[in-house]
């Protein structure tokens, strides 16, 4: 697998390039490939061979399909309320308001913030006596259980809004980032034509933009399938999603072989999604190439 | 043009209460982001007594570190912290010794398969980490790495990789090739160039992305959960005592898993944008 | 297309108390063609910026025919505009680029692609009409920027420094073009460069600006001939104006101008003593014989352009720049008398620079 270096003499040893990334590349391979392997032989392979029995012992499982049924509720919802988020705040700080550079530190720290320490972030808020009810309590409402298991609705309400909280600072960002990218020059030029704020936004911003913007909703999309500390630590086990499902068949029911079939769900969806994208993203006309 | 002009100033006036409202607008996107930040200290910081009350107080009436000592001297805590800190540095130093080189190689030789290679890396960027825990716990266990240090950081390293290379390719490009010419021309090695010209121009670069590393394992809580049992890192200890601990405790633990955060983000505003940046591309 | 009227336009820089416009007042006339000239930093770019709204002057008005604009929208202003850096959407095709104006006014498709037609046909531009603009050079994407600029049925047409991207040879062959074009479509034009030349072959009228301020403005010719001031003559033509100190004194012969120690025939009307001596390379000849009235120089540098030779001249500690016949005998260090064409002379007042109006 020799490669060859451009502009030096055709050399016998290996390439320094390949001498590089080699140590990357076994490692990726040990710790990626080797595992993904095995995930799928672990959740179809039994000491008896090929069998489908563990994954019908997932199937079977109630918690799996509401696991299924909560998950793809979140990200349907979740997605497109953090993109409108984050678009509006890079709208706002487009506008270079007094105190932009402060805003936009401040709005990208949930960023870093783990999904594990966002999700208790709000536990403090939504919790029977935390911090929402003894607001409501000053107007004289009642306290809400919001993180009862019985109260489906405010449950799935406290998850989007934390993770809203702590997912939209990235795509933000990207999008900031990406709006960096895009010369005033057009923004100016639509506007002495005749275009006004929404039709620029339309028809010079957001077409410009959506390269960063297809990069963030692949990550999004494969991330939010993902959610799991957030709906731990809000609601224990009461609110099943796919990976945390994964994570009860391991620990607390011992069957690492079901968990990888729960994996694989995980992954699948995942990776659907994925190509989904590019290939509807794709479609549209190759344009915008820089 | 003796008799100047009436100059109509709505529009300015238009223009004037816009600014107004998108100022209110950042005031309230802000206190979102903030507000629950301030809540989980203020939480962190009351006294336990305090915390049972009801309705809580919105401004801290004493300044307690009850909660906090409690949350420090249960068992497995400071071992956890330990652990995430010891963790952390180790995947920082791994990623870097085995990404940075990578790094250089995409920036400086155009290679055959360079592209396949940076895809290859987006790609494993976007595998979820849950495919590889259990796996990875059980190819450990066999090894006989599982529970310990070792296993996270190597979790940890392989999924800092992807990024850790592509950010360290786009510090290195920028760093100009005729530096390192120059430098070679007057009698250093390739090693010796590296060392002496393009290694201080790419630190504050390399600074960045190692910080960055540090934060995602800090925050990284499934993989080091499932891939320790008594040798876990701060996160995974709070995750699995979720259940059983007071809720005063998982204030604290909140918190201090906030702090790296929001130290993080004050230090590294400035390359924020140049990371997203050029990664994306 | 309709006439501009600046008044008393005033636009302090935001970061300091520097003013980008002093001051400013300046009318254009309807389909004129108005090149405002200057160095960079005189102002004239925040000049067509504010005319276009892309900003708001601090003071004083602006109006186009006899709507008052001065702080309206650059969307509600009816004008169109030429970037200097093309500003074409890279991810629209070309056609849809030359159309954009007209279809932020609503304008019927059919109707749409007759005026992009027409307009690409004018700019040679029509085999292009599908292609991004990735696709072409930067000499072809400037006439997409003109041609969008030009089928709207704008008030106004604004361009900034529109050839200053374009390499040497491009630019002449445009700057024909852009004249045939300009004269075509008869808009009222606002053209803002730093090229003297540019400024020379295109506009109706030239405003000379200077820090913020209008020093001079005339036709091509009248800014020419008859600078305003040593900083117009200095800016203007190639080489610039030559500036040489010397005294007028009035004597039995009438107003003589004494340089060094020559007296040489002077224009009237400039009040006696000392004054700056404002001459064109191409008004000065060369003699041989010390007539009367010359002024004795030696040949320091000649530079043969081709169409003409360029020399530049010792005369006492001035250095000045003769233009000669390209066929004139000359060598460095050959000792010349120089005759200055009396109708030619400019005369300036030593202290403020201002020149005096000898006509």
């Amino acid at each position: 697998m020799a490669v060859a270096v451009t502009g030096r003499r055709p050399k016998r040893r290996l390439s320094p390039a390949f001498i590089l990334i080699l140590p990357s590349i076994i490692f990726m391979l040990a710790l990626f490939a080797w595992p993904m392997v095995s995930g799928v032989a672990q959740a179809v392979w039994s000491p008896d061979g090929f069998t489908m029995a563990y994954v019908d012992r997932m199937l079977a499982d109630p918690s799996f399909w509401q696991a299924v049924r909560n998950t793809l509720l979140l990200v349907v919802v979740l997605l497109p309320l953090q993109f409108a988020l984050a678009l509006v705040m890079a709208l706002l700080l487009q506008a270079r308001p007094k105190g932009t550079g402060f805003y936009f530190y401040l709005w990208a720290i949930p960023l870093a913030v783990s999904d594990l320490a966002a999700g208790l972030v709000w536990l403090s808020i939504f919790t029977d006596r935390g911090y929402l009810n003894s607001l409501l309590d000053a107007f004289g409402v009642g306290p809400v259980s919001w993180l009862s298991f019985e109260n489906y609705g405010s449950m799935f309400f406290a998850i989007v809004l934390a993770e809203l909280w702590r997912a939209t600072s990235l795509v933000m960002v990207i999008v900031v980032s990406g709006s960096q990218g895009i010369p005033k020059d057009y923004d100016e030029a639509a506007n002495v034509f005749g275009a006004t704020y929404l039709q620029r936004l339309r028809h010079v911003w957001l077409p410009l933009l959506k390269p960063s913007l297809q990069v963030a909703l692949i990550l999004r999309t494969i991330l939010a399938f993902q959610t799991f500390a957030v709906a731990q630590a809000l609601t224990g086990q009461d609110f099943q999603v796919l990976v945390g499902e994964t994570y009860r068949w391991y620990t607390a029911l011992q069957n690492p072989h079901v968990a990888s079939a729960l994996a694989l769900v995980v992954m699948v969806v995942s990776m659907v999604a994925a190509v989904l994208y590019l290939r509807l993203l794709r479609e549209e006309t190759g344009s915008g190439n820089r | 043009m003796s008799t100047p002009t009436r100059v109509n100033t709505k529009p300015l006036k238009r223009l004037r209460r816009q600014r107004i409202a998108i100022q209110v607008a950042c005031l309230a996107v802000t206190a979102f982001m903030v507000v629950p930040i301030y809540l989980i200290a203020l939480a962190a910081f009351s006294s336990r007594s305090a915390l049972n009350e009801f309705p809580q107080r919105f401004f801290p009436s004493a300044f307690s570190t009850e909660t906090m000592s409690t949350f420090l001297s249960s068992t497995g805590v400071v071992p956890g912290l330990i652990n995430s800190i010891g963790v952390g540095i180790a995947t920082l130093v791994l990623s870097l010794f085995v990404g940075a080189p990578a790094g250089y190689a995409i920036a400086r030789f155009a290679f055959r398969g360079r592209n396949n290679y940076q895809l290859f890396l987006l790609f494993t960027r976007a595998l979820p980490i849950v495919v590889l825990s259990v796996p990875l716990a059980q190819l450990f266990l066999t090894v006989g790495v599982y529970d310990t240090p070792l296993a996270v950081t190597l979790l940890h390293t392989a999924l800092a990789l992807p990024t850790t290379i592509l950010l360290t390719a786009a510090v290195f490009l920028a760093v100009p090739v005729d530096a390192e010419e120059a430098a070679r021309i007057f009698g250093c090695t390739p090693v010796g160039a590296f060392l002496r010209v393009v290694l201080p121009l790419a630190l504050p670069g390399v600074a960045a992305a190692s910080i960055f590393t540090f934060v995602m394992s800090w925050n990284e809580v499934l993989g080091a959960t499932i891939l320790t049992l008594n040798q876990r890192t701060l996160p995974a200890q709070v995750l699995s005592s979720l259940s059983d601990s007071p809720l005063a405790f998982r204030f604290a633990g909140g918190f201090f898993l906030i702090v790296p955060a929001v130290v993080f983000i004050a230090v590294m505003r400035k390359y924020l944008l140049n990371m997203w940046g050029t990664t994306i591309r | 297309m309709a006439e501009i009227n600046i008044q008393n336009l005033v636009k302090t820089y935001p970061k300091g108390t520097e003013r980008a416009t002093d001051d400013v007042s300046l009318q254009v006339n309807e389909g004129e063609f108005m090149v405002l000239l200057g160095p960079s930093g005189c102002g004239k770019t925040t000049l067509l910026r504010m005319i276009a709204g892309l900003e708001l002057p601090d003071s004083g008005s602006i109006s186009v025919g006899d709507r008052e604009v001065t702080y309206l929208p650059p969307n509600q202003r009816n004008m169109s505009m030429v970037f200097q850096s093309y500003a074409v959407f890279p991810h629209r095709k070309v056609r849809a680029n030359i159309g954009f104006g007209l279809a932020m006014r609503k304008m019927p498709k059919a109707e749409i692609e007759k005026k992009v037609a027409w307009a690409a046909d004018l700019l040679e531009m029509t085999p292009y009409l599908d292609r991004f603009p990735a696709q072409l050079s930067g000499g072809q994407r400037q006439r997409v920027a003109v041609a969008r600029a030009i089928v709207v049925d704008a008030d106004v047409m604004l361009m900034d420094e529109p050839l200053s991207n374009l390499d040497a040879l491009l630019r002449l062959s445009f700057r024909a073009k852009l004249k045939k074009i300009v004269e075509h479509i008869d808009m009222t034009t606002v053209y803002v460069t730093h090229d003297q030349v540019e400024a020379l072959s295109l506009g109706d009228r030239v405003a000379v600006m200077r820090a913020g301020r209008i020093v001079q403005l005339g036709g091509p010719l009248e800014v020419y001939d008859h600078p305003a001031d040593m900083f117009v003559g200095g800016f203007i033509g190639s080489p610039p104006m030559n500036f040489l100190d010397g005294t007028l004194v009035s004597g039995p012969e009438g107003t003589q101008l004494r340089i060094g120690d020559s007296m040489i025939e002077a224009p009237t009307g400039a009040p006696e003593g000392k004054t700056k001596v404002g001459i064109r390379a191409e008004a000065i000849q060369l003699t041989d014989a010390s007539a009367k009235g010359t002024i004795p120089a030696r040949i320091d540098v000649v530079e043969p352009l081709g169409s003409s030779i360029l020399l530049t001249v010792e005369v006492g500690q001035h250095e000045i720049k003769v233009q000669v016949p390209a066929d004139h005998p000359v060598r460095s260090g050959d000792e010349v008398h120089l005759r200055l064409a009396p109708e030619s002379i400019r005369l300036y007042d030593p202290e403020t620079g201002l020149g005096w109006d000898l006509r």
